[in-house]
């Protein structure tokens, strides 16, 4: 019996908070009826546990700590919520400076290109009309080449095409944005072309990009450090075929 | 961890005894409990979560004693001896909020956080257990111990 009450003392508090089985319950609750002592011990688990909640014991989570842990794991959930805006305004900048570069760059050439076209296509007809065509006659490229020399300060290259349709005739000095250029001229079935080489003053090569003025089409491409204008009123197709075996 | 924000907040508050320490428990533990909710694989997330709050304290509380330490020699969190209420405490007084509380903040850590944990949020032994890491058997004598030193703790503010 003593040592049932000892060993019951020891469980009284898992019988109270619930923690012990069926079996073990109703082996204490039996003792209880007839043990004063343990039964005063087990009220006073009770009262202890009344005193302890009663009173609003337990800490409630203050506003400001709830608002700053939700704003803490909203941070958390999505880093890149916050804008970066000093960034953002640096990389807009840097968009906006290099569209700005990139426009004055493929525009400005294009721009005085206008004026170009019409002064490649003025000489084209002046050429024709002045039966100034030629300064020196000849389908030999080694001919042709060698008379600009001195005359111009840049070596053109010659090329005949004459076994692919496009005989060169000859040569011609000619001026374009008040520089003596060189101006070679081409037959294609009648057709003349005359073909205006400017020294580049850049490197970059362009691809040849039609342009049709007065129902001339004009062809102007970039190649070697050199500007080609290619005018004619050949079709476009014919002068395109010219300009790919010219860079060819 | 926003629904068991109430249960985290009060283990941290008699862990820490000190409400801004609690406060910045919190705020860390919920960090840390959302960081690592992968590894979260059981199914009672407030037991869970309750680990964070109590590790985190721990680590707090290990952390300023260190710096104590080098200051000065506390007597009193040195002595076994459960220390009494503070004098005046008058007897009408012994049952409300911030008695129960003081009397709860006067056990030693490891009775605190089993009181705490069991009568404030009704945790279970076998949460307690897996909250502090020790086996089952444990908790139970850790409650019966804790609840007998509170009694006296509490009538003893009683009969002052």
């Amino acid at each position: 019996m003593n040592s049932d009450h000892q060993r019951i003392q020891e469980f009284l508090h898992a019988y109270v908070d619930g923690e012990v089985d069926l079996v073990g319950a109703q082996e204490i609750e039996q003792h209880l009826r007839t043990c004063e002592e343990c039964l005063r011990i087990e009220q006073q688990i009770r009262d202890l546990h009344s005193a302890l909640t009663n009173k609003g014991t337990a800490y409630r989570t203050p506003a400001h700590l709830q608002r700053s842990v939700r704003a803490a794991l909203r941070r958390e959930a999505k880093p890149e919520s916050e804008i970066p805006w000093p960034r953002l305004a640096l990389v807009a900048g840097t968009v906006c400076v290099v569209l700005l570069v990139a426009v004055i760059f493929f525009e400005r050439p294009r721009a005085t290109d206008h004026g170009l076209v019409d002064q490649v296509v003025d000489n084209h007809v002046r050429s024709l009309l002045a039966a100034h065509l030629l300064d020196v006659r000849s389908s030999d490229q080694h001919k042709v080449k060698p008379w600009f020399d001195g005359k111009v300060d840049f070596a053109p290259p010659v090329r005949d095409l004459t076994k692919d349709g496009f005989p060169l005739t000859g040569g011609r000095l000619d001026y374009l944005n008040g520089k003596t250029v060189v101006a070679l001229i081409y037959q294609r079935n009648k057709h003349p072309i005359n073909l205006f080489i400017i020294p580049a003053t850049t490197e970059r090569d362009t691809a040849p990009a039609l342009l049709t003025r007065r129902g001339y089409s004009v062809l102007h491409w970039s190649h070697a450090e050199m500007n080609y204008w290619a005018v004619s009123d050949l079709n476009a197709d014919e002068l395109r075929q010219f300009a790919e075996l010219l860079l060819r | 961890m926003l629904p068991h924000l109430d249960a985290g907040y009060n283990l941290a508050c008699f862990l820490m005894r000190n409400p801004e320490d609690a406060e910045d428990v919190v705020q860390e533990a919920s960090l840390r409990a959302f960081r690592f909710f992968d590894n979260f694989r059981g199914e009672n997330s407030r037991a869970w979560f309750l680990t964070i709050v109590r590790n985190t304290s721990f680590t707090a509380l290990k952390r300023s004693r260190a710096d104590e330490a080098n200051v000065e020699f506390d007597e009193e969190l040195h002595s076994g001896e459960v220390p009494a209420m503070d004098i005046g405490v008058a007897l009408d007084q012994a049952q409300d909020r911030e008695t129960v509380r003081a009397a709860i903040e006067q056990l030693p850590e490891e009775f605190r956080e089993a009181i705490v944990l069991r009568e404030l949020e009704g945790c279970s032994y076998k949460e307690i257990a897996d909250i502090a890491g020790v086996p089952i058997g444990t908790i139970m004598s850790r409650l019966a111990r804790a609840r007998r030193q509170l009694q006296t703790i509490l009538s003893k503010s009683q009969h002052q």
